[in-house]
């Protein structure tokens, strides 16, 4: 809810835009769910900045997400990422560390590697759509950060992701 | 000549006479029964002493008892008291309660800081001393290793093998919620006991391991924000980062037997292969090329070959390679995928993580992958390592759900004895035998 602080002294224009841009059709991980604003809390008619680090995060979706053991880009992920680019072309004063992560279903330095294969899978999607290769960067963090604590497939389907994290760095 | 021969076969047929059974515990047989020993309080010859005449006993009861070859027979059960080091023993008290092994010992502390530990062991049904009575001398606050040193050579004696009490493991300690998880480096002598912290909680550090003289440990840290490998001195806790090229990261270090060399893994872009950096002329080499994931390097004793994982054949299973390179021989065929493989120190096994069917194990094998056996089952086993002497495995158990937590297990080659060390931590490295 505090985004929308930001929400409101957006210029229609670029709300419009945004939206043209791409619908809320996020990658179906769930992050930022209603951060769009369509018909939330009563704002019916902005949505984020499209090139506000927020709207990267939640409307476009900063995570991607693997099959068990895989690190190949799905329809839904190339979908994000695809936006990830644009918005990166788009804003190119900011730089990207891209981490790649994986369930607790293995043992911790496989883990590591298998992490890093997806962050390079996603940060290598990106470069193919144009994103200038200086601007990217890779670390893996295995098993060791998850974002759902349960030990079922339901947690472990959410841990086994890569997540662009946004900087406003020096950029290229 | 002949007359002098004849007099000690005399003698050793009297010993023989007396002597039911040799005092000795055979690490291999397939069942063994915890051998009945006494420790008596040690005797303390000085004022000040009782305390540690108190408590060596009691840790050296706790070693040889807590290694499940050995049972302490209660102090409330002994008919004879040792009131004097030097006294004789009487042997038909220790026969009445099935004592078949008893330790004396006394404790002398100085005024300036300093402790003598000194002590017997005996064979009751042989009626005779095993060994030598062996003489300790340190400062007060290393009376735990004395104990220590103590319970080796009993160990020692009675099994015919080395000891491992007179050791330390380093892990990493881990506290708060599962996804925000604080990690530092701990160490702790090898019974859980004297923790103490090597790093701060500011970065994820991650499975440390000692160097072959345990004077140094090698280890991976997030401190600058990704994975690289560093290098710390256990004396003065003075640490450095491995050389390493921009935008790669690195983990999985381990120390070659001369101390020079060091094994890791090295990720370029999405590919992790095994590299070896020699720490003095920082001359570095890649060991594997293949595309696949190459990782948890462990060199054998000799320093010949290094056993280690790939994913080169769709899952994880165990290679070994000589140490310099190149062709590597697949070992593990079983069901399931295996995993961070070590080198027994005594060169006969390869121990290793292994998941099968949603359950963790820790198992040994032969060096050739042959006469596998599996020591553990749970949701999640891994990282075992080695005790000094070859006969017991630490490794950590991680328990399901968002209350989850990591303890340190130990377990003995046989499968048998498994039991908790430690809570709250994991990645445990086992050290040499301190000298």
């Amino acid at each position: 809810m505090k985004t929308f602080t930001k929400v409101v002294v957006l210029t229609t224009t670029l709300a419009l835009a945004a939206c043209a841009k791409s619908p809320f059709d996020r990658s179906g991980n769930g992050a930022g769910a209603g951060a769009g604003g369509l018909d939330n809390g009563g704002i019916s008619s902005s949505a984020l900045d499209a090139n506000s680090p927020a709207y990267f995060n939640q409307t476009i979706g900063d995570k991607v997400l693997f099959a068990v053991d895989q690190s190949t880009i799905n329809d839904t992920a190339r979908t994000t990422l695809s936006q990830q680019a644009n918005w990166l072309n788009n804003n190119t004063t900011y730089t990207a560390i891209i981490e790649g992560h994986a369930d607790e279903q293995g043992t911790r330095e496989y883990n590591l590697a298998l992490g890093a294969r997806r962050a390079a899978a996603a940060r290598d999607y990106l470069v193919a759509n144009g994103v200038a290769d200086n601007r990217l960067r890779t670390v893996t963090f295995g098993k060791e950060r998850p974002l759902a604590v349960c030990s079922t497939e339901e947690c472990y389907a959410k841990n086994r992701r890569a997540v662009t994290v946004i900087s406003a760095g020096v950029g290229s | 000549m002949m007359k002098m021969l004849l007099t000690c076969l005399a003698f050793v047929m009297a010993v023989s006479a007396v002597q039911a059974e040799p005092l000795r515990i055979e690490l291999d047989s397939p069942n063994i029964e915890p051998l009945p020993f006494a420790a008596p309080a040690f005797i303390a010859e000085s004022a000040g002493a009782d305390q540690y005449a108190r408590d060596l006993a009691a840790v050296v009861s706790s070693d040889l008892q807590g290694s499940g070859l050995f049972r302490a027979i209660s102090q409330d059960a002994f008919i004879s008291q040792i009131t004097s080091f030097d006294s004789p023993v009487q042997y038909a008290d220790w026969k009445a309660i099935n004592a078949q092994a008893l330790i004396t010992g006394a404790v002398t502390t100085t005024g300036d800081g300093q402790i003598v530990v000194k002590f017997r062991l005996f064979d009751v049904f042989s009626e005779d001393q095993m060994g030598e009575g062996l003489q300790f001398v340190g400062s007060t606050n290393g009376w735990r290793r004395m104990a220590h040193k103590v319970a080796d050579a009993v160990y020692s004696r009675i099994t015919g093998e080395g000891g491992y009490f007179d050791s330390r493991v380093v892990y990493v300690s881990e506290t708060g919620p599962k996804n925000a998880r604080l990690k530092r480096l701990g160490i702790m002598d090898y019974d859980g006991a004297n923790q103490q912290f090597l790093t701060d909680a500011q970065a994820i550090v991650l499975a440390p391991r000692f160097s072959p003289n345990g004077d140094r440990v090698i280890y991976t840290s997030y401190e600058s924000g990704f994975p690289k490998i560093y290098v710390l001195d256990v004396a003065s806790v003075g640490r450095r980062v491995l050389q390493d090229q921009p935008g790669t990261m690195s983990f999985a270090p381990r120390f070659a037997p001369n101390g020079q060399d060091v094994v890791f893994s090295l990720t370029t872009g999405s590919n992790t292969d095994i590299y070896k950096l020699n720490l003095d002329s920082g001359q570095r080499t890649q060991l594997t090329t293949s595309p696949a994931i190459e990782t948890a390097p462990s060199y054998s004793p000799d320093g010949t070959q290094i056993v280690f994982e790939s994913d080169r054949s769709g899952t994880q299973q165990l290679y070994v390679m000589s140490a310099g390179g190149g062709e590597a021989t697949r070992i593990s065929f079983g069901q399931g995928r295996y995993g961070t493989p070590v080198w027994s120190p005594r060169g006969d096994l390869i121990a290793f993580t292994k998941q099968n069917r949603g359950r963790f194990h820790i198992g040994v094998m032969r060096t050739d992958g042959s006469g596998e056996r599996l020591l553990t089952a749970s949701f999640l086993d891994e990282g075992p390592t080695w005790s000094p002497n070859g006969r017991v495995i630490m490794f950590t158990r991680e328990t399901a759900g968002s209350g989850g937590s990591s303890t340190l297990y130990s377990v003995d080659i046989s499968g048998r004895n498994l039991k908790a060390v430690q809570a709250q931590a994991s990645d445990p490295s086992w050290s040499p035998l301190l000298k």
